[in-house]
């Protein structure tokens, strides 16, 4: 067995392998099915200040190799979590992360002032790339001038550990990871879903309510490893990759690429323990290449 | 039972005609209580477009036999795909997911009205329906008669009434047009309906009016089928609501739909 521990910032790993928001639920979902504690960490749903009913029905397109969602970040609120489900989290051994979003910077800053006073989420992922909302969102995460306000705003009110998760749907994703890391970021995590739409032909309409939506999976793998690859240059903070992560050979990949550690997101849908397969997988690998230790690997791709 | 995926055995792939399949899926384990109105999520093997698992309803249970059956209505890529499955292999099947129909506690009249691959949702629970003694009737719609499959099976367990749109069997038109919903409504206590969106408004409609008690199964696309992608979601009158964890059987007092 190799060493499969690593670290962002102040978090201690027990694997590289943790899931993405928005594709675990709060973990409790996976009960059935798993033991949560067996992940190095779980993102949980976005959460906002405020309850957010979504966007409507429907709300998702199965597209080649991957999907497109619309959700809009539906949730009951920061409050919400904080009394009605965080007590039951308190059950799981494992790094917890809340995915923190908002509208305005003032909404980041309360809801992470909620969520730093929860003495088991020992980080917040900062959500500025979702691209489902009207308001914020992933517009904070596209100029350099917004993540500055909004990252260092956060900053200044949550004392743990922040990662700040970058969208794909920009230019120069580099300069913007220096941004988020001058900012105050202890880590970077990407991607989130990638702006895109599907088109009914038969009805001439959009499928999506929202028209368009992001997309996910296997598809979206490839633009992923770049911009991991891209930011790996960029920044010195860690970085946490991912972008259709299917299996335990793409969690390798994005590690040659840079990432300290991976996601995996629209592949719980299809097989809720895929997670634990990929961490078997991850040490399988180290074996059979001879490396005691994952970090022997991270960034270790030869060009 | 709680959720599981598991590699289900083909044993029996029962062509009905060109469009109707049902696959028996054997479990190796002993198969614990499945409720009327519950769902399993297959995954799609051997196709080079599917990428989602695909619903359906659990059409029967053979508690003996560990086997669980699946009525398939062929409307694209997936369903074709799973209505090749090859008696001896394997299907990766999530189950049994979702709420459930609401029994009545003391015998009543009740209704179900079918159409399209909805009456998959409605066999076991006609035959819980019977086996509880209540008194059953059941009206299926369709397009034409090559649609109406199974009719014997759901005959063992209550009076049959059929309709098709374009005549060839039973009453010509749409469920609504039956007299059984048209006409004969108020002498039901309960109506459950599952089928396309429009037939179900229209069922809902008349239940409404009479206010008697209506049950609905949604079938909206979903993602993951177990509650964390957020896809599926139906507005009701308490926000929306999850289709394949709050649902697939909604009440049409809930429902926040125009009717
Ligand atoms: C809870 C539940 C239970 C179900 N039970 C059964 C069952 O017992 N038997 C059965 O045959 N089918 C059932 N269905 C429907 C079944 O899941 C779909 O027919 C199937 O997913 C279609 O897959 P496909 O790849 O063949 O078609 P696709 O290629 O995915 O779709 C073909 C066309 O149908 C449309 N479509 C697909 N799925 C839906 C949907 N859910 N709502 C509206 N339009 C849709 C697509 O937009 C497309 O235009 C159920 C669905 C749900 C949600
Ligand atoms: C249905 C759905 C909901 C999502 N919700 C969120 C969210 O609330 N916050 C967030 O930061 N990312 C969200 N994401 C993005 C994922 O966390 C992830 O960044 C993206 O899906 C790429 O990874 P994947 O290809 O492995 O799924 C969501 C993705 C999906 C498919
Ligand atoms: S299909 Fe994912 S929540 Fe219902």
């Amino acid at each position: 067995m190799g060493d499969l521990t690593v670290s962002i910032h102040n978090l201690k790993l027990k694997n590289p392998v943790l899931t993405a928001s928005g594709t675990f639920g709060y973990g409790l979902e996976y009960d059935d099915f798993m033991d949560v504690s067996l992940l190095g960490g779980i993102v949980v749903k976005g959460t906002t200040i405020h309850p957010r009913q979504g966007n409507d029905y429907p709300r998702m397109a199965e597209t080649a190799s991957g999907m497109l969602n619309s959700v809009g970040l539906q949730n009951k609120g920061a409050k919400y979590f904080a009394t009605d489900i965080y007590p039951n989290l308190l059950k799981y051994d494992t790094n917890i992360l809340v995915n923190v979003s908002g509208s305005t910077i003032e909404e980041y800053i309360a809801c992470a002032e909620i969520i730093n006073e929860l003495d088991h989420i020992p980080g917040i992922e900062l959500n500025i790339s979702c691209p489902n909302v009207k308001e914020g969102g992933m517009a904070f995460g596209t100029s350099c001038a917004s993540i500055e306000a909004v990252v260092s705003a956060v900053r200044k009110v949550y004392h743990k550990t922040m990662v700040v998760k970058l969208s794909p749907n920009v230019t120069d994703i580099g300069e913007l990871a220096r941004s988020a890391e001058a900012s105050g970021a202890d880590s970077l995590s990407l991607i989130n879903t990638l702006m895109a739409m599907a088109i009914d032909a038969e009805r001439r309409k959009p499928i999506l309510s929202t028209i368009t939506g992001g997309l996910s999976g296997p598809a979206v793998k490839p633009i992923a490893l770049r911009q991991v690859w891209e930011v790996a240059k960029s920044v010195k903070v860690p970085i946490i990759g991912m972008g259709g992560i299917m299996n335990a050979t793409d969690a390798i990949e994005f590690f040659l690429a840079g990432a300290s550690a991976i996601q995996v997101g629209t592949a719980n849908y299809l097989d809720p323990m895929i997670t634990l397969k990929i961490i078997d997988g991850i040490d399988d690998y180290l074996n059979r290449h001879k490396f005691s230790s994952i970090n022997d690997i991270i960034g270790g791709l030869q060009v | 039972m709680r959720k599981t995926v598991q590699h289900l055995k083909v044993i029996a792939n029962l062509r009905l005609n060109d469009d109707h399949h049902i696959l028996v899926l054997q479990s190796a384990d002993k198969l614990e209580q499945i409720h009327p109105g519950q769902f399993a999520n297959l995954l799609v093997e051997n196709s080079s477009t599917v990428f989602l698992r695909r619903p359906f309803s659990i059409y029967s249970v053979d508690y003996a036999q560990n086997t669980i059956s699946i009525y398939i209505k062929i409307i694209g890529e997936g369903t074709r795909a799973l209505s090749k499955a090859v008696v001896g292999s394997e299907i990766d099947t999530m189950f049994p997911l979702g709420n459930k129909f609401t029994l009545p506690t003391e015998k009543e009249k009740v209704l179900l009205v079918g159409g399209g691959s909805g009456v998959a949702s409605l066999k076991s629970l006609a035959q819980s329906l019977h086996e509880k003694s209540n008194e059953v009737a059941i009206l299926i719609g369709a397009r034409s008669s090559k649609d109406l499959v199974e009719l014997d099976e759901f005959s063992k367990y209550g009076t049959v009434y059929t309709t098709t749109e374009d005549g060839t069997q039973g009453v010509k038109g749409y469920v609504t047009n039956h007299p059984v919903l048209e006409l004969e409504l108020s002498t039901f206590q309960r109506v459950y309906s599952c089928g396309p969106e429009p037939m179900m408004k229209a069922v809902a409609k008349k239940a409404k009016e009479k206010s008697i008690f209506c049950e609905l199964s949604l079938e909206n696309t979903m993602a993951c089928g177990f509650g964390v992608c957020l896809c599926c979601i139906t507005t009701t009158i308490d926000g929306h609501k999850c289709v394949c964890t709050e649902g697939p059987v909604f009440n049409i007092n809930i429902l926040k739909w125009e009717i």
